[in-house]
């Protein structure tokens, strides 16, 4: 009885990208993938990415900490809020980024009056985006895994002696690294196929902020010959994604629970 | 395997545009009952007909940068033809909609914003009858109001974007980006682009936010806008005045209400209101 709806499930997730391997002229398609345009957007996205990876990483595995220890009504509100870019339109946050970083915006027009300094259309841009709309993927993510790892052995190790920093380095983070990698994946991932945000935030030149997604909506908007470059940009884009998770998927350390 | 002849090479002399059309055939008549005008042209056709027994909805696709002067068109074409109704206008991207058209989208009427994208689409034979070229638009360089850079000219607008002023241009993939890129060469300017954006509204927002200190967007955009912006003339646009093609579909579901939807954009009542938005007649 579950197989009717589980075939149709997986072919909604799985058939339109094989339109696209259907679709695509396999003709054009080593010179589409190959062009300077195309090499340059996806070395500007998987260099993005891996940046704001990091940056996911450095803030979010304290933030997931915190908020996997803290209780009461502040903490609710405050997960809640971190699980905003997750659900929000992306493009809802690239005008949010925009009204906070923007030349005229909350911070923005003071870094620009102190220090000169604008944010849209460039590179650090797409960075920010980026991390916005991946960085709830690792928080959500570790701070189940710290969850359900509880404090039991924290409690212990402490009781014998052993420094909060060492605790940390020893005992909660181990315990976490499933969480912590599936969640590092998920937001790289997360990273590389974001539009919405770094459009509206970022712009889009080539080289500066023109990610993968940004390269493939402007040669889908052309008319004509274009059109077979955003399919070869599409193709190129799922097989580094579907790498990426493979290559995650090999890697995840032994774990009982999904 | 099989790929839209759109997507090959383009036939050069695929689209015809018809430069003057018996358009007067459903041009306001007087009063209900007078089906006796006669029709000059074959190619119209059907829309040559008595207005009164146009029934039936029509669907229109037609370019963003048309909105919201269409919708004042289909009002004033459904006043005249009150059997008919039009649905809300479908506004995109001219290529969008051409893909959707070419993926099997129904429509009746489609106007674009270019004679290329019209092109595919009338490669394809998704059309009936001929596209006809009903308005133009031009480009105007687009700055904050009260014009703090003081931009009079492409030239001021390059060394803007010299000095680090931020200025945003339409990526060239689309109608107003050919547009930006052949008015700049026709200046002997070259413009360093803050961001190529996949729309005219996307330049004209980023202008209007601040984001960007200049902008290449059409007149009809500038004047949409309001006050928060302003539009400098510059001679130069004149070497690249953007055609905006209607036809009406093979697979349309009133025929003749699409042909005559598509005479009827020639109009005087339909090219009144295209003006009072800063469209310029062909």
């Amino acid at each position: 009885m579950l197989w009717v709806p589980a075939a149709l499930a997986a072919g909604l997730l799985v058939l339109p990208v094989v339109a696209l391997v259907v679709r695509a002229d396999w003709s054009t398609l080593p010179a589409d993938v190959t062009s300077p345009a195309a090499r340059q957007a996806l070395a500007l996205s998987l260099g993005t990415s891996v940046t704001a990876t990091v940056a996911c990483l450095v803030l979010g595995v304290p933030l997931a900490l915190v908020l996997a220890r803290a209780t009461g009504w502040a903490a609710d509100l405050l997960r809640a809020l971190v699980t905003l870019p997750l659900v929000l339109p992306p493009t809802v946050g690239g005008i949010a980024l925009l009204f906070l970083l923007g030349r005229r915006g909350l911070v923005g027009q003071q870094l620009d009056a102190w220090f000169g300094v604008t944010i849209p259309f460039t590179t650090a841009a797409v960075v920010i985006a980026q991390t916005f709309v991946a960085m709830p993927f690792l928080v959500l993510g570790l701070e189940g895994a710290l969850r359900t790892a509880g404090t039991r052995y924290e409690a212990v190790a402490a009781s014998l002696g052993a420094g909060r920093w060492t605790v940390l380095r020893r005992i909660t983070l181990p315990l976490a690294a499933p969480g912590i990698v599936a969640g590092t994946v998920l937001c790289f991932a997360r990273a590389l196929g974001e539009f919405g945000a770094t459009a509206l935030f970022a712009g889009s030149t080539p080289g500066v902020t023109q990610t993968m997604p940004l390269a493939i909506y402007s040669a889908f908007n052309g008319a004509g010959v274009t059109q077979g470059a955003a399919v070869a940009l599409s193709l190129l884009l799922v097989v580094a994604a579907v790498a990426v998770l493979l290559v995650a998927r090999a890697w995840r350390p032994g774990r009982v629970t999904a | 395997m099989t790929r839209p002849s759109a997507m090959t090479v383009p036939r050069g002399a695929a689209i015809l545009v018809v430069a003057a059309l018996a358009v007067s055939a459903c041009g306001s008549s007087d009063g209900p009952g007078s089906t006796s005008t006669t029709s000059t042209t074959g190619t119209t056709g059907p829309a040559a007909t008595g207005a009164t027994d146009l029934r039936g909805e029509l669907t229109v696709f037609a370019a963003a940068s048309l909105e919201p002067a269409l919708d004042e068109v289909a009002a004033a074409f459904v006043a005249e033809h009150p059997g008919v109704t039009v649905a809300p206008v479908r506004y995109d991207g001219s290529s969008t909609l051409a893909t959707q058209l070419l993926e099997g989208a129904p429509a009746d009427v489609l106007a674009t914003a270019d004679l290329t994208t019209m092109e595919s689409v009338v490669d394809a034979d998704l059309t009936a009858g001929d596209a006809a070229v009903f308005t133009t638009n031009t480009l105007q360089v687009v700055v904050p109001a009260g014009n703090p850079e003081d931009v009079a000219s492409l030239a001021d607008l390059a060394a803007l974007s010299d000095e680090g002023g931020k200025v945003v241009l339409c990526a060239p993939e689309v109608p107003c980006g050919a547009a930006a890129r052949t008015v700049l060469g026709a200046a002997g300017v070259t413009v360093t682009p803050a961001s190529l954006e996949q729309n005219v509204t996307a330049v004209l927002t980023k202008v209007q936010t601040g984001e960007a200190d200049a902008g290449l967007v059409y007149r009809t955009d500038v004047l949409k806008a309001g006050d928060d912006v302003v539009g400098v003339d510059v001679p130069e646009a004149a070497e690249a005045v953007n055609a905006y093609p209607a036809v009406a579909l093979a697979d349309a579901h009133e025929p003749r209400v699409a042909a005559a939807f598509v005479a009827f954009l020639r109009t005087d009542p339909a090219q009144d209101a295209l003006a009072a938005h800063g469209f310029v007649a062909p």
